[in-house]
Protein backbone atom coordinates (compact mmCIF):
# COMPACT_ATOMS: atom_id res chain seq x y z
CA UNK A 1 0.00 0.00 0.00
CA UNK A 2 1.63 3.48 -0.59
CA UNK A 3 2.21 5.56 1.94
CA UNK A 4 3.75 8.59 -0.15
CA UNK A 5 2.16 11.34 -1.35
CA UNK A 6 -0.25 11.22 -4.57
CA UNK A 7 1.50 10.95 -7.60
CA UNK A 8 -0.40 12.45 -10.94
CA UNK A 9 -0.30 10.23 -13.98
CA UNK A 10 -2.59 12.41 -16.23
CA UNK A 11 -4.81 14.94 -16.06
CA UNK A 12 -7.76 16.07 -18.41
CA UNK A 13 -8.24 18.96 -20.74
CA UNK A 14 -4.06 19.53 -20.02
CA UNK A 15 -1.94 20.49 -23.09
CA UNK A 16 1.91 19.00 -22.85
CA UNK A 17 3.63 16.95 -20.06
CA UNK A 18 2.37 15.85 -16.87
CA UNK A 19 4.29 17.82 -14.05
CA UNK A 20 6.10 14.85 -12.14
CA UNK A 21 4.66 11.96 -14.23
CA UNK A 22 6.36 9.41 -13.41
CA UNK A 23 9.31 10.49 -10.93
CA UNK A 24 8.15 8.01 -8.12
CA UNK A 25 6.97 4.86 -8.50
CA UNK A 26 3.90 3.69 -7.17
CA UNK A 27 2.21 0.66 -6.67
CA UNK A 28 -1.11 0.10 -8.30
CA UNK A 29 -3.83 -0.04 -5.95
CA UNK A 30 -7.42 -1.64 -6.04
CA UNK A 31 -10.46 -2.55 -4.43
CA UNK A 32 -11.60 -6.17 -4.26
CA UNK A 33 -15.35 -6.84 -4.12
CA UNK A 34 -16.79 -10.24 -3.97
CA UNK A 35 -20.02 -9.75 -4.68
CA UNK A 36 -20.75 -13.60 -3.36
CA UNK A 37 -20.18 -12.83 0.09
CA UNK A 38 -21.78 -9.39 0.53
CA UNK A 39 -25.08 -9.83 2.51
CA UNK A 40 -26.45 -6.08 1.29
CA UNK A 41 -25.90 -4.32 4.99
CA UNK A 42 -24.88 -1.36 3.33
CA UNK A 43 -22.61 -0.44 6.05
CA UNK A 44 -20.30 0.64 3.26
CA UNK A 45 -23.38 3.29 1.71
CA UNK A 46 -22.97 4.47 5.66
CA UNK A 47 -19.06 4.75 5.63
CA UNK A 48 -18.71 6.59 2.93
CA UNK A 49 -21.39 9.28 3.42
CA UNK A 50 -19.71 9.60 6.80
CA UNK A 51 -16.30 9.94 5.91
CA UNK A 52 -17.19 12.27 2.81
CA UNK A 53 -19.69 14.23 5.11
CA UNK A 54 -22.10 14.18 2.55
CA UNK A 55 -25.43 15.94 3.49
CA UNK A 56 -27.96 12.89 2.81
CA UNK A 57 -31.00 13.83 1.03
CA UNK A 58 -34.66 12.36 0.76
CA UNK A 59 -34.83 9.11 -1.84
CA UNK A 60 -36.93 7.43 -3.67
CA UNK A 61 -38.55 4.04 -2.44
CA UNK A 62 -39.08 1.42 -5.60
CA UNK A 63 -39.94 -1.65 -3.54
CA UNK A 64 -36.77 -2.63 -3.48
CA UNK A 65 -34.19 -2.79 -0.89
CA UNK A 66 -32.06 -0.20 -2.78
CA UNK A 67 -31.25 3.01 -1.24
CA UNK A 68 -31.74 5.05 -4.24
CA UNK A 69 -32.64 3.91 -7.42
CA UNK A 70 -28.64 5.09 -8.75
CA UNK A 71 -25.96 6.61 -7.37
CA UNK A 72 -26.28 10.66 -6.76
CA UNK A 73 -23.70 13.46 -6.77
CA UNK A 74 -23.74 13.40 -2.82
CA UNK A 75 -24.17 9.47 -2.94
CA UNK A 76 -20.94 7.45 -4.59
CA UNK A 77 -21.67 3.99 -2.89
CA UNK A 78 -24.89 2.40 -3.38
CA UNK A 79 -25.54 -1.51 -3.17
CA UNK A 80 -27.75 -2.76 -6.04
CA UNK A 81 -30.18 -5.37 -5.45
CA UNK A 82 -31.40 -7.64 -8.32
CA UNK A 83 -33.77 -10.39 -7.63
CA UNK A 84 -32.57 -12.90 -10.68
CA UNK A 85 -34.59 -16.22 -11.50
CA UNK A 86 -32.24 -18.92 -12.74
CA UNK A 87 -33.22 -21.21 -15.57
CA UNK A 88 -34.40 -23.99 -12.62
CA UNK A 89 -36.90 -21.33 -11.60
CA UNK A 90 -34.44 -20.77 -7.67
CA UNK A 91 -34.02 -17.43 -6.92
CA UNK A 92 -30.74 -15.72 -7.05
CA UNK A 93 -30.54 -12.47 -5.08
CA UNK A 94 -27.60 -10.61 -6.50
CA UNK A 95 -26.00 -7.71 -4.80
CA UNK A 96 -23.30 -5.23 -6.10
CA UNK A 97 -21.78 -2.07 -4.78
CA UNK A 98 -21.08 0.22 -7.12
CA UNK A 99 -19.48 3.44 -7.41
CA UNK A 100 -16.82 4.89 -9.30
CA UNK A 101 -14.59 1.96 -11.37
CA UNK A 102 -11.46 3.72 -11.30
CA UNK A 103 -10.22 2.48 -14.87
CA UNK A 104 -7.09 2.47 -16.39
CA UNK A 105 -8.46 4.26 -19.20
CA UNK A 106 -10.97 6.43 -17.30
CA UNK A 107 -14.00 7.51 -20.25
CA UNK A 108 -14.18 10.77 -18.26
CA UNK A 109 -10.74 12.09 -18.53
CA UNK A 110 -10.83 11.55 -22.10
CA UNK A 111 -14.13 13.17 -22.45
CA UNK A 112 -13.24 16.03 -20.02
CA UNK A 113 -12.00 19.92 -21.81
CA UNK A 114 -11.36 21.27 -18.35
CA UNK A 115 -7.60 21.54 -17.84
CA UNK A 116 -7.27 19.81 -14.10
CA UNK A 117 -10.59 19.23 -13.93
CA UNK A 118 -9.69 15.07 -13.62
CA UNK A 119 -6.38 13.80 -12.51
CA UNK A 120 -5.53 10.00 -12.55
CA UNK A 121 -2.65 9.61 -10.04
CA UNK A 122 -0.23 7.11 -10.70
CA UNK A 123 -1.98 4.42 -8.39
CA UNK A 124 -4.67 4.14 -10.26
CA UNK A 125 -7.03 6.34 -8.39
CA UNK A 126 -9.13 9.15 -11.18
CA UNK A 127 -9.92 12.09 -8.88
CA UNK A 128 -12.34 14.96 -9.82
CA UNK A 129 -10.95 18.65 -8.93
CA UNK A 130 -14.35 20.17 -8.57
CA UNK A 131 -12.44 23.62 -8.22
CA UNK A 132 -11.44 23.19 -12.25
CA UNK A 133 -14.50 21.76 -13.09
CA UNK A 134 -16.79 23.83 -15.81
CA UNK A 135 -20.10 21.62 -15.51
CA UNK A 136 -20.00 20.86 -19.33
CA UNK A 137 -20.44 17.24 -17.66
CA UNK A 138 -18.87 15.70 -21.10
CA UNK A 139 -17.36 12.80 -18.38
CA UNK A 140 -21.24 11.70 -18.05
CA UNK A 141 -21.35 10.86 -21.90
CA UNK A 142 -18.00 9.51 -21.56
CA UNK A 143 -18.09 7.09 -18.77
CA UNK A 144 -19.40 3.73 -19.40
CA UNK A 145 -20.73 2.95 -16.22
CA UNK A 146 -22.92 6.20 -15.54
CA UNK A 147 -20.90 6.96 -12.65
CA UNK A 148 -20.21 11.31 -12.68
CA UNK A 149 -23.50 12.98 -11.05
CA UNK A 150 -24.18 16.69 -11.75
CA UNK A 151 -24.99 18.98 -8.96
CA UNK A 152 -27.36 21.47 -10.68
CA UNK A 153 -26.36 24.09 -7.75
CA UNK A 154 -23.18 23.72 -7.93
CA UNK A 155 -22.60 23.25 -11.27
CA UNK A 156 -19.89 20.50 -10.73
CA UNK A 157 -19.66 16.64 -11.23
CA UNK A 158 -18.74 14.52 -8.45
CA UNK A 159 -18.06 10.62 -7.72
CA UNK A 160 -16.39 8.42 -5.49
CA UNK A 161 -12.63 9.55 -5.06
CA UNK A 162 -11.36 5.70 -3.95
CA UNK A 163 -10.98 8.10 -0.53
CA UNK A 164 -7.80 9.19 -2.04
CA UNK A 165 -7.48 11.93 0.87
CA UNK A 166 -6.98 8.60 3.53
CA UNK A 167 -5.26 6.18 0.91
CA UNK A 168 -2.62 9.16 0.17
CA UNK A 169 -1.88 8.88 3.81
CA UNK A 170 -1.45 5.15 3.62
CA UNK A 171 -5.17 4.23 5.40
CA UNK A 172 -7.80 1.95 3.51
CA UNK A 173 -10.77 3.73 1.78
CA UNK A 174 -13.75 4.07 4.39
CA UNK A 175 -16.10 1.40 2.26
CA UNK A 176 -13.45 -0.80 2.69
CA UNK A 177 -12.59 -0.16 6.70
CA UNK A 178 -16.36 -0.58 7.35
CA UNK A 179 -17.31 -4.02 5.92
CA UNK A 180 -18.14 -6.78 8.31
CA UNK A 181 -18.43 -9.46 6.20
CA UNK A 182 -14.41 -9.21 4.39
CA UNK A 183 -16.38 -8.86 0.79
CA UNK A 184 -14.57 -5.68 0.50
CA UNK A 185 -10.72 -6.09 0.23
CA UNK A 186 -8.16 -3.75 -0.79
CA UNK A 187 -4.58 -3.48 -1.85
CA UNK A 188 -2.14 -3.54 -4.84
CA UNK A 189 -3.89 -4.46 -7.93
CA UNK A 190 -1.66 -7.62 -8.37
CA UNK A 191 -2.73 -8.71 -5.30
CA UNK A 192 -6.47 -7.77 -5.57
CA UNK A 193 -6.41 -9.58 -8.89
CA UNK A 194 -4.56 -12.58 -7.43
CA UNK A 195 -6.93 -13.08 -4.40
CA UNK A 196 -10.19 -12.40 -6.82
CA UNK A 197 -9.06 -15.52 -9.12
CA UNK A 198 -8.35 -18.03 -6.39
CA UNK A 199 -11.98 -17.04 -5.56
CA UNK A 200 -13.27 -17.39 -8.53
CA UNK A 201 -11.77 -20.66 -8.77
CA UNK A 202 -12.93 -21.49 -5.30
CA UNK A 203 -16.74 -20.91 -6.33
CA UNK A 204 -16.38 -22.77 -10.08
CA UNK A 205 -14.70 -25.47 -8.62
CA UNK A 206 -16.38 -25.87 -4.68
CA UNK A 207 -19.74 -24.16 -4.65
CA UNK A 208 -20.94 -25.15 -7.92
CA UNK A 209 -20.62 -21.66 -9.91
CA UNK A 210 -18.90 -22.78 -12.96
CA UNK A 211 -19.24 -19.89 -14.78
CA UNK A 212 -17.81 -17.61 -11.81
CA UNK A 213 -14.96 -15.32 -12.59
CA UNK A 214 -13.20 -11.96 -12.20
CA UNK A 215 -14.76 -8.37 -13.59
CA UNK A 216 -12.00 -6.52 -14.56
CA UNK A 217 -12.90 -5.11 -18.27
CA UNK A 218 -10.00 -4.80 -20.57
CA UNK A 219 -11.97 -2.48 -22.81
CA UNK A 220 -11.08 0.51 -20.59
CA UNK A 221 -8.16 -1.04 -19.94
CA UNK A 222 -8.58 -3.12 -16.36
CA UNK A 223 -10.24 -1.38 -13.64
CA UNK A 224 -9.00 -0.27 -9.90
CA UNK A 225 -12.45 -1.61 -8.65
CA UNK A 226 -12.57 -5.94 -9.74
CA UNK A 227 -15.66 -7.74 -8.81
CA UNK A 228 -16.06 -11.58 -8.81
CA UNK A 229 -18.97 -12.41 -9.87
CA UNK A 230 -21.23 -15.71 -9.58
CA UNK A 231 -21.40 -15.53 -13.61
CA UNK A 232 -18.92 -13.67 -15.55
CA UNK A 233 -20.97 -14.50 -18.36
CA UNK A 234 -23.56 -11.86 -17.48
CA UNK A 235 -22.62 -8.89 -15.62
CA UNK A 236 -25.61 -7.29 -16.78
CA UNK A 237 -27.75 -9.04 -14.23
CA UNK A 238 -25.91 -7.43 -11.59
CA UNK A 239 -27.73 -3.92 -11.99
CA UNK A 240 -26.34 -3.21 -15.30
CA UNK A 241 -22.63 -3.95 -15.34
CA UNK A 242 -21.52 -3.38 -18.62
CA UNK A 243 -20.12 -6.95 -20.28
CA UNK A 244 -18.01 -4.59 -22.67
CA UNK A 245 -17.53 -0.66 -21.18
CA UNK A 246 -16.75 1.44 -24.03
CA UNK A 247 -15.78 4.60 -24.24
CA UNK A 248 -17.34 6.47 -27.18
CA UNK A 249 -14.90 7.08 -30.07
CA UNK A 250 -15.69 10.79 -29.95
CA UNK A 251 -13.59 10.86 -27.06
CA UNK A 252 -11.04 8.76 -28.08
CA UNK A 253 -9.91 8.86 -31.89
CA UNK A 254 -11.91 12.10 -32.79
CA UNK A 255 -10.98 14.27 -29.83
CA UNK A 256 -7.42 13.24 -29.66
CA UNK A 257 -6.46 13.25 -33.27
CA UNK A 258 -8.89 14.54 -35.98
CA UNK A 259 -9.81 17.71 -33.73
CA UNK A 260 -6.48 19.55 -33.53
CA UNK A 261 -5.51 18.20 -37.25
CA UNK A 262 -8.89 19.81 -38.16
CA UNK A 263 -8.52 23.17 -36.62
CA UNK A 264 -4.62 23.68 -38.02
CA UNK A 265 -6.22 22.71 -41.37
CA UNK A 266 -9.35 25.20 -40.73
CA UNK A 267 -6.50 28.05 -39.69
CA UNK A 268 -4.84 27.49 -42.88
CA UNK A 269 -7.05 29.35 -44.06
CA UNK A 270 -5.22 32.33 -42.53
CA UNK A 271 -2.02 32.29 -44.26
CA UNK A 272 -3.62 31.43 -47.62
CA UNK A 273 -5.36 34.66 -47.39
CA UNK A 274 -2.37 36.69 -46.51
CA UNK A 275 -0.16 35.20 -48.96
CA UNK A 276 -2.83 35.82 -52.12
CA UNK A 277 -3.03 39.18 -50.90
CA UNK A 278 0.73 39.42 -50.66
CA UNK A 279 0.80 37.43 -54.20
CA UNK A 280 -1.91 38.17 -56.22
CA UNK A 281 -3.40 41.92 -54.62
CA UNK A 282 -6.53 43.40 -54.07
CA UNK A 283 -9.40 43.66 -56.58
CA UNK A 284 -9.46 47.49 -57.17
CA UNK A 285 -12.40 49.00 -58.71
CA UNK A 286 -12.08 49.70 -62.18
CA UNK A 287 -10.93 51.55 -63.44
CA UNK A 288 -8.00 52.06 -61.18
CA UNK A 289 -5.14 54.88 -61.70
CA UNK A 290 -3.10 54.55 -64.61
CA UNK A 291 0.02 52.80 -64.29
CA UNK A 292 1.22 49.01 -65.60
CA UNK A 293 1.45 45.87 -64.20
CA UNK A 294 5.03 44.25 -64.16
CA UNK A 295 6.08 40.77 -64.74
CA UNK A 296 7.16 39.84 -61.52
CA UNK B 1 -45.98 34.20 -46.05
CA UNK B 2 -43.46 36.54 -48.04
CA UNK B 3 -45.32 39.38 -48.02
CA UNK B 4 -45.21 39.12 -43.90
CA UNK B 5 -41.89 39.05 -43.90
CA UNK B 6 -41.10 42.05 -46.39
CA UNK B 7 -43.59 44.01 -44.39
CA UNK B 8 -41.73 43.11 -41.11
CA UNK B 9 -38.19 43.97 -43.06
CA UNK B 10 -39.32 47.25 -44.15
CA UNK B 11 -40.97 48.16 -41.12
CA UNK B 12 -37.39 47.28 -39.14
CA UNK B 13 -35.45 48.89 -42.09
CA UNK B 14 -37.76 52.22 -41.51
CA UNK B 15 -37.34 51.98 -38.07
CA UNK B 16 -33.45 51.73 -38.40
CA UNK B 17 -33.34 54.46 -40.87
CA UNK B 18 -35.21 57.07 -38.90
CA UNK B 19 -32.68 57.16 -36.35
CA UNK B 20 -29.58 56.39 -38.08
CA UNK B 21 -27.46 58.41 -40.81
CA UNK B 22 -25.87 57.31 -43.93
CA UNK B 23 -24.47 60.29 -46.08
CA UNK B 24 -24.22 59.31 -49.67
CA UNK B 25 -21.90 61.33 -51.68
CA UNK B 26 -22.39 61.98 -55.26
CA UNK B 27 -20.27 59.47 -56.69
CA UNK B 28 -21.51 56.89 -54.20
CA UNK B 29 -23.99 54.14 -53.86
CA UNK B 30 -26.27 53.07 -50.80
CA UNK B 31 -25.68 49.05 -50.35
CA UNK B 32 -26.53 48.63 -46.55
CA UNK B 33 -28.79 50.97 -45.20
CA UNK B 34 -28.83 51.65 -41.32
CA UNK B 35 -30.76 48.23 -40.36
CA UNK B 36 -28.85 45.90 -42.39
CA UNK B 37 -25.42 47.25 -40.85
CA UNK B 38 -26.64 47.35 -37.25
CA UNK B 39 -27.53 43.43 -37.55
CA UNK B 40 -24.25 42.79 -39.07
CA UNK B 41 -22.04 44.06 -36.78
CA UNK B 42 -24.81 42.28 -33.43
CA UNK B 43 -24.24 39.01 -35.41
CA UNK B 44 -20.39 39.54 -35.60
CA UNK B 45 -20.07 40.51 -32.17
CA UNK B 46 -21.89 37.50 -30.78
CA UNK B 47 -20.77 34.99 -33.20
CA UNK B 48 -17.08 36.37 -32.06
CA UNK B 49 -17.73 35.46 -28.66
CA UNK B 50 -19.20 32.71 -29.46
CA UNK B 51 -15.85 31.10 -31.36
CA UNK B 52 -13.19 32.59 -28.54
CA UNK B 53 -15.65 30.85 -25.80
CA UNK B 54 -16.34 27.68 -27.73
CA UNK B 55 -12.55 27.14 -28.83
CA UNK B 56 -11.92 27.50 -25.14
CA UNK B 57 -13.53 24.26 -24.75
CA UNK B 58 -12.56 22.62 -28.19
CA UNK B 59 -9.10 21.93 -27.55
CA UNK B 60 -6.88 21.99 -24.18
CA UNK B 61 -4.39 23.66 -26.15
CA UNK B 62 -6.59 26.97 -26.32
CA UNK B 63 -8.12 25.97 -22.95
CA UNK B 64 -5.73 28.18 -21.01
CA UNK B 65 -5.16 30.80 -23.06
CA UNK B 66 -8.36 31.26 -24.27
CA UNK B 67 -10.94 31.05 -20.89
CA UNK B 68 -9.01 34.27 -18.87
CA UNK B 69 -10.82 36.37 -21.44
CA UNK B 70 -14.59 35.20 -20.00
CA UNK B 71 -13.82 34.95 -16.73
CA UNK B 72 -12.42 31.39 -16.02
CA UNK B 73 -13.31 28.14 -17.46
CA UNK B 74 -17.00 27.69 -15.20
CA UNK B 75 -17.82 31.10 -16.83
CA UNK B 76 -16.78 30.45 -20.37
CA UNK B 77 -18.89 27.05 -19.89
CA UNK B 78 -21.89 28.72 -18.63
CA UNK B 79 -21.99 32.19 -21.23
CA UNK B 80 -20.97 30.13 -24.61
CA UNK B 81 -24.27 28.99 -24.79
CA UNK B 82 -25.85 32.68 -24.63
CA UNK B 83 -23.22 33.89 -26.86
CA UNK B 84 -24.69 31.54 -29.33
CA UNK B 85 -28.48 32.34 -28.77
CA UNK B 86 -27.56 35.61 -28.88
CA UNK B 87 -25.76 35.08 -32.61
CA UNK B 88 -29.07 32.71 -33.48
CA UNK B 89 -31.75 35.48 -32.92
CA UNK B 90 -29.46 38.76 -34.43
CA UNK B 91 -28.54 35.94 -37.47
CA UNK B 92 -32.54 34.79 -37.63
CA UNK B 93 -33.42 38.83 -38.18
CA UNK B 94 -30.63 38.64 -41.16
CA UNK B 95 -31.58 35.79 -43.00
CA UNK B 96 -35.40 37.58 -42.90
CA UNK B 97 -33.51 40.87 -44.34
CA UNK B 98 -31.15 39.02 -46.74
CA UNK B 99 -33.61 35.93 -47.58
CA UNK B 100 -34.23 37.74 -51.52
CA UNK B 101 -30.87 38.63 -52.11
CA UNK B 102 -30.06 36.28 -50.98
CA UNK B 103 -31.52 33.67 -53.05
CA UNK B 104 -29.97 31.09 -55.04
CA UNK B 105 -30.05 31.84 -59.10
CA UNK B 106 -28.59 29.68 -62.19
CA UNK B 107 -26.11 32.84 -62.65
CA UNK B 108 -24.65 31.90 -59.13
CA UNK B 109 -24.24 28.46 -60.55
CA UNK B 110 -22.34 29.90 -63.48
CA UNK B 111 -20.03 32.20 -61.16
CA UNK B 112 -19.12 29.41 -59.22
CA UNK B 113 -17.64 27.39 -62.08
CA UNK B 114 -15.80 30.53 -62.60
CA UNK B 115 -14.10 30.72 -59.16
CA UNK B 116 -10.74 30.00 -60.05
CA UNK B 117 -11.02 32.60 -62.39
CA UNK B 118 -12.12 35.12 -59.30
CA UNK B 119 -9.54 33.88 -57.16
CA UNK B 120 -6.55 34.52 -59.55
CA UNK B 121 -7.76 38.54 -60.28
CA UNK B 122 -7.93 37.53 -63.84
CA UNK B 123 -11.14 39.71 -65.00
CA UNK B 124 -11.07 43.37 -64.44
CA UNK B 125 -14.62 43.68 -63.83
CA UNK B 126 -16.99 40.86 -62.48
CA UNK B 127 -19.69 39.12 -64.74
CA UNK B 128 -22.27 40.92 -65.66
CA UNK B 129 -24.73 38.75 -64.18
CA UNK B 130 -23.59 39.24 -60.70
CA UNK B 131 -26.02 41.53 -58.50
CA UNK B 132 -26.28 42.87 -54.84
CA UNK B 133 -24.49 39.29 -53.91
CA UNK B 134 -22.03 37.23 -55.74
CA UNK B 135 -22.45 33.46 -55.14
CA UNK B 136 -19.56 33.12 -52.84
CA UNK B 137 -21.04 35.63 -50.45
CA UNK B 138 -24.22 33.17 -50.97
CA UNK B 139 -22.03 30.37 -50.30
CA UNK B 140 -21.24 31.92 -46.84
CA UNK B 141 -24.51 33.39 -45.85
CA UNK B 142 -26.37 29.69 -46.45
CA UNK B 143 -23.16 27.91 -44.39
CA UNK B 144 -23.72 30.08 -41.91
CA UNK B 145 -27.59 29.03 -41.88
CA UNK B 146 -27.15 25.17 -42.12
CA UNK B 147 -24.35 25.49 -39.61
CA UNK B 148 -26.25 27.31 -37.54
CA UNK B 149 -29.55 24.67 -37.75
CA UNK B 150 -26.82 21.94 -36.74
CA UNK B 151 -25.50 23.88 -33.79
CA UNK B 152 -28.46 24.55 -32.32
CA UNK B 153 -29.60 20.68 -33.10
CA UNK B 154 -26.60 19.05 -31.30
CA UNK B 155 -25.69 22.29 -28.63
CA UNK B 156 -29.16 21.71 -26.69
CA UNK B 157 -28.27 18.39 -25.75
CA UNK B 158 -24.56 19.56 -24.78
CA UNK B 159 -26.25 22.61 -22.83
CA UNK B 160 -28.94 20.14 -20.76
CA UNK B 161 -26.99 16.67 -21.17
CA UNK B 162 -29.24 14.73 -18.35
CA UNK B 163 -32.39 15.61 -20.90
CA UNK B 164 -30.98 13.67 -23.81
CA UNK B 165 -28.80 10.94 -22.53
CA UNK B 166 -25.29 10.26 -22.70
CA UNK B 167 -24.75 9.13 -26.42
CA UNK B 168 -26.44 11.83 -27.75
CA UNK B 169 -24.09 14.67 -26.11
CA UNK B 170 -21.41 12.33 -27.12
CA UNK B 171 -22.43 12.01 -30.71
CA UNK B 172 -23.61 15.58 -30.99
CA UNK B 173 -20.23 17.29 -29.91
CA UNK B 174 -19.00 16.06 -33.14
CA UNK B 175 -21.35 17.61 -35.51
CA UNK B 176 -21.09 20.72 -33.00
CA UNK B 177 -17.63 21.06 -34.00
CA UNK B 178 -17.82 20.11 -37.64
CA UNK B 179 -19.76 23.31 -37.73
CA UNK B 180 -17.88 25.73 -35.77
CA UNK B 181 -15.19 24.32 -38.70
CA UNK B 182 -16.99 25.45 -41.68
CA UNK B 183 -18.24 28.74 -39.77
CA UNK B 184 -14.20 29.00 -39.05
CA UNK B 185 -13.00 28.83 -42.40
CA UNK B 186 -15.68 30.92 -43.83
CA UNK B 187 -15.35 33.81 -41.25
CA UNK B 188 -11.24 34.03 -42.25
CA UNK B 189 -12.37 34.12 -45.74
CA UNK B 190 -14.63 36.30 -45.01
CA UNK B 191 -12.93 39.21 -43.07
CA UNK B 192 -10.00 39.08 -45.64
CA UNK B 193 -12.71 39.35 -48.73
CA UNK B 194 -14.60 41.99 -46.61
CA UNK B 195 -11.50 44.41 -45.65
CA UNK B 196 -7.84 43.89 -47.80
CA UNK B 197 -9.24 41.43 -50.64
CA UNK B 198 -11.63 44.49 -51.94
CA UNK B 199 -10.70 48.24 -51.15
CA UNK B 200 -14.08 49.74 -50.38
CA UNK B 201 -16.24 46.98 -49.41
CA UNK B 202 -15.18 47.23 -45.42
CA UNK B 203 -16.90 50.87 -45.98
CA UNK B 204 -19.69 49.28 -47.17
CA UNK B 205 -20.65 47.77 -43.81
CA UNK B 206 -19.31 50.32 -41.87
CA UNK B 207 -20.90 53.80 -43.44
CA UNK B 208 -23.29 52.18 -45.68
CA UNK B 209 -21.91 53.53 -48.91
CA UNK B 210 -19.84 52.44 -51.84
CA UNK B 211 -18.82 54.27 -54.78
CA UNK B 212 -19.66 53.42 -57.96
CA UNK B 213 -17.20 52.40 -59.57
CA UNK B 214 -16.85 49.74 -56.78
CA UNK B 215 -20.62 48.85 -57.66
CA UNK B 216 -20.21 48.64 -60.95
CA UNK B 217 -16.76 46.02 -60.61
CA UNK B 218 -18.00 44.05 -58.36
CA UNK B 219 -21.76 43.71 -58.62
CA UNK B 220 -22.41 45.21 -62.29
CA UNK B 221 -26.25 43.52 -62.31
CA UNK B 222 -26.96 45.67 -59.00
CA UNK B 223 -25.53 48.83 -60.51
CA UNK B 224 -27.96 48.59 -63.26
CA UNK B 225 -30.72 48.00 -60.85
CA UNK B 226 -29.59 50.73 -58.30
CA UNK B 227 -29.15 53.51 -60.98
CA UNK B 228 -30.72 52.46 -63.89
CA UNK B 229 -27.60 52.43 -65.95
CA UNK B 230 -24.91 50.31 -67.95
CA UNK B 231 -22.48 49.36 -65.81
CA UNK B 232 -20.37 48.57 -68.61
CA UNK B 233 -21.39 52.17 -70.40
CA UNK B 234 -20.08 53.46 -67.32
CA UNK B 235 -17.15 51.99 -66.73
CA UNK B 236 -15.60 52.82 -70.71
CA UNK B 237 -17.13 56.37 -70.30
CA UNK B 238 -14.97 56.68 -66.97
CA UNK B 239 -12.00 55.08 -68.44
CA UNK B 240 -12.16 57.95 -71.43
CA UNK B 241 -12.57 60.51 -68.76
CA UNK B 242 -9.20 59.12 -67.10
CA UNK B 243 -7.27 58.76 -70.27
CA UNK B 244 -8.60 62.66 -71.34
CA UNK B 245 -6.97 63.59 -67.82
CA UNK B 246 -3.83 62.12 -68.29
CA UNK B 247 -3.32 63.18 -71.99
CA UNK B 248 -4.03 67.00 -71.06
CA UNK B 249 -1.86 67.31 -68.46
CA UNK B 250 -0.69 64.07 -66.68
CA UNK B 251 2.47 63.24 -69.35
CA UNK B 252 5.57 65.11 -67.52
CA UNK B 253 6.68 67.68 -68.87
CA UNK B 254 10.73 67.74 -69.71
CA UNK B 255 12.38 70.14 -67.66
CA UNK B 256 14.04 73.30 -68.80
Amino acid sequence: MPTGTLQVKAISGHSGTVPGAGVQRAEEICKYIDVTTCIGCKACEVACVEWNDMPFQQTTFDNTYQTMPSTAWNYWNLIKFNEHQREDGTLQWLMRKDQCMHCEDPGCLRACPADGAIVQYTNGIVDFQQENCIGCQYCVSGCPFDIPKFNSTTKKVYKCTLCSDRVGQGLEPACIKACPTGCLKFGTKADMRGLAEARARQLREHSGFVHAGVYDPPSVGGTHVIYVLHDITKPELYGGLPANPQIPVTYTAWKRVAKPIALLLSLFAAPVAFFHYISQGPKEPQPQPPGQEVPR
Amino acid sequence: MSTAVERFDDGARARFGAHGRTFVRENELLRHPVYSRVLHWSVAAFFILALLSGLAIYTPWLYRVLTPLFGGGPMTRLLHPWFSLGFVAFFALQLLNWLQPMSWTPDDTRWMRRLKEYVANTDKLEPEYVDFFNAGQKLYFWAIVGSSVIFFISGVPMWFPRAFGRTTAAIGYVFHDLAALVMLVGFIVHIYEGTAAQPGTFHSMTRGTVEKRWAWTHHPAWYLHATGRQPQDDYEAAVRRQAGRSAEGGTPSMPG
